[in-house]
């Protein structure tokens, strides 16, 4: 078990384009840590700088006490996953899961005894002397798994290794991630970019961006709390709305913060009904363009004054229904300044109150 | 997709005759090692001999050191083929898998020399080998052909097709440059390793000018040149000896292919697995 910490990494290719810029990313010991954000994120790159497979060109990378910028990827009590899997194709499940334990040097006898072990763990007994062709994508998922996991290493990495599958395998290997995590108790680092696997399975996210890291915090604080629009944007489906300060003013009365040029809220935050409503907020009258039913929740795509937005409602999906009046309570907005960072406010920044601007609203 | 019944019979006709051009050399050959010397002469010529003379063969083997040459033969192809296996393998590995300051011009080096025929540098390398003392050993077939510019082509188009992410997973696995090649790189390129394995074997079990030049006596004398010299024997050619030599001579090529077939076939539509 290891915590990682990088400091003041960068990594730039050939013709001078960064990748990483001056990132400091501390993982701390035994976390799930996810890695996320869009393609070009510089994601992957960073996984690959602390497995070994890419030199920095400044900064340090430390596993546990251990400076391991010279390491060799073999020695610094790692293992990965790879997307593709990665198993030798032409050695057997049980060369594939015994290969790292031969370069170790383990003597044969125990070497079997771990590899029947492990095999034991993640179900593939039955199939340790077939080839990786004539398994299933599940199958090799596991296979993968299992040689990273019978090298008992300091710290997993797992390079969106669930991408490949289908989306209820997928569902049904996240859980056993999670559960593997918690019997292991290691230090998981988990790159991917899909969003919702990284707030289901990680206990700690680092959203990405550019090569910069935007926000590192736990699954519900990112969400509840984004230190930024592009968080608000990138966590959450769909993602946070945001509209602009001079048309959120047009129905507010002046914003009175002048950092704030934005103004965000959740979709599910907005009270949608059709009767007028008595409810504290910014009242917007809107109407409905698109509606997507998902079963428990409905997605509706409205054109209000302040512009286009869109709504998550539990309730039965509005079918006929044209027009709707939507509330957005106070103290569900979230303010950004011009670059897009969040302001934090003390009370509700705006001229008139809330009351006010309701009766304004409904006239 | 369907073909009309005259392209059909046109195609059949033209696989016909092109099997003919292919196989006609070579019945000929087998029918004429089965033949009296007197029958080889009739005109027109007799594809099947009245009577099978199996002593022919018997007759061909006998008339030389044919076992000496059979087993240089044998030394100088495996020889070669072990040769050129350890010097390509690593180049090809290091062509297609590392960084290194002027890769490119030493691989475009490697590439001239295929362009450079073999009469041309033939004179020097003799020369080379005779100041080594080497004229008339099997060395000096050997030595010439220990590495294969081909080869090292070819071998670095397949490595180059590995995945890199296997690699990395071996790298992970804190496993050598050595033995990435050898458990990983190499067994996936099986199937080229065989083709050229058997495109060299083939070449140089059949190469005459070569162990022509470099020989003198019979103790480095491979078959094609000890097969040659059927025809000097005296008064005129015994064809029906020599054509039995030649089926001698061909015979281990035939096996080897028979079994090797699959292989070749697979060299070239091999894709490995993701």
């Amino acid at each position: 078990m290891a915590k990682i910490q990088l400091k003041n990494v960068s990594k730039a290719y050939g013709n001078n384009k960064k990748v990483i810029e001056d990132m400091n990313l501390d993982i701390q010991d035994g976390s799930f840590t996810v890695l996320v954000g869009p393609s070009g994120c510089g994601k992957s790159t960073t996984l690959r700088i602390i497995a070994g497979l890419e030199d920095v060109s400044a900064g340090e990378i430390w596993i546990g006490d251990q400076l391991v910028n010279d390491v060799a990827p073999g020695k610094r009590g790692i293992s990965m996953v790879f997307q593709n899997y990665a198993l030798y194709p032409t050695m057997s499940v049980r060369g594939n899961i015994e290969f790292g334990l031969e370069n170790m040097k383990i003597p044969k006898a125990e070497r079997k005894k771990m590899v029947e072990e492990i095999a034991e763990i993640v179900d593939l007994t039955e199939y340790l002397d077939k080839k990786p062709q004539n398994l299933s994508g599940g199958q090799r998922q596991r296979v993968a798994l299992a040689r990273a996991m019978v090298k008992k290493p300091d710290v997993f990495i797992f390079d969106e290794p669930l991408s490949n599958l289908d989306a209820k395998l997928r569902g049904q290997m996240r859980t056993e991630l999670i559960q593997l995590h918690k019997r292991l108790g290691t230090t998981f680092i988990y790159v991917t970019h899909d969003q919702v696997e990284a707030m289901s399975m990680g206990d700690e996210i680092v959203i990405l961006d550019k090569g910069h890291i935007m926000q590192q915090a736990a699954p519900m604080e990112v969400y509840h709390n984004p230190a930024n629009q592009f968080v608000a944007n990138f966590i959450g489906t769909p993602s946070m709305n945001i509209l602009s300060k001079s048309m959120v003013e047009e129905k507010t009365g002046t914003i009175t913060d002048e950092r704030i040029s934005y103004v965000g809220f959740r979709p599910e935050h907005a009270a949608m009904q059709v009767e007028k409503l008595a409810a504290s907020g910014i009242n917007l009258s809107c109407e409905i363009i698109t509606m997507e039913t998902l079963g428990s929740e409905t997605l509706y795509l409205v054109n209000s004054d302040a512009g286009q937005f869109q709504v998550k409602s539990f309730q039965a999906p509005l079918v006929e229904t044209k027009k709707v009046d939507i509330t957005i309570p106070m103290d569900k907005l979230y303010y950004f300044d011009t670059q897009g960072n969040r302001v934090f406010v003390e009370d509700i920044p705006f001229q008139t109150p809330a009351r006010e601007v309701r009766g304004e609203v409904l006239v | 997709m369907k073909t009309s019944l005259p392209l059909k019979i046109l195609n059949v006709i033209g696989l016909i005759i092109m099997v003919a051009i292919f196989a006609m050399p070579f019945i000929w050959m087998i029918s004429t090692s089965l033949k009296t010397l007197g029958e080889t002469m009739v005109f027109p010529p007799k594809w099947i001999p009245d009577e099978l003379i199996w002593e022919n063969f018997i007759s061909a083997w006998n008339s030389g050191p044919f076992l000496q040459y059979f087993m240089n033969s044998v030394l100088v192809s495996v020889g070669i083929l072990i040769f050129q296996f350890i010097t390509v393998i690593p180049a090809a590995y290091a062509f297609a898998r590392y960084e290194f300051r002027f890769k490119n011009v030493l691989f475009s080096l490697v590439m001239v020399t295929m362009m450079i025929p073999a009469q041309l540098i033939f004179l020097p390398v003799f020369l080379n080998l005779s100041d080594w003392g080497l004229l008339d050993t099997l060395w000096g077939l050997i030595l010439p052909f220990a590495t294969s510019a081909f080869g090292i082509f070819m071998l670095r188009q397949t490595f180059k097709q590995v995945p890199e992410e296997l690699l990395e997973a071996a790298r992970l696995d804190n496993s050598t440059d050595f033995k990435i090649m050898m458990k990983i790189m190499v067994p996936m390129a099986k199937p080229t390793l065989i083709t050229l394995g058997l495109f060299n074997f083939i070449t140089h079990w059949n190469d005459y000018f070569w162990p022509l030049v470099m020989t003198t006596t019979e103790s480095a004398r491979t078959l094609p040149v000890g097969i040659a010299q059927l025809r000097q024997v005296d008064g005129g050619v015994a064809w029906n000896i020599l054509m039995a030599g030649n089926v001698i001579l061909v015979i281990p090529i035939l096996i080897i292919f028979f079994f090797a077939q699959r292989h070749i076939i697979r060299a070239f539509t091999y894709t490995g697995v993701k």
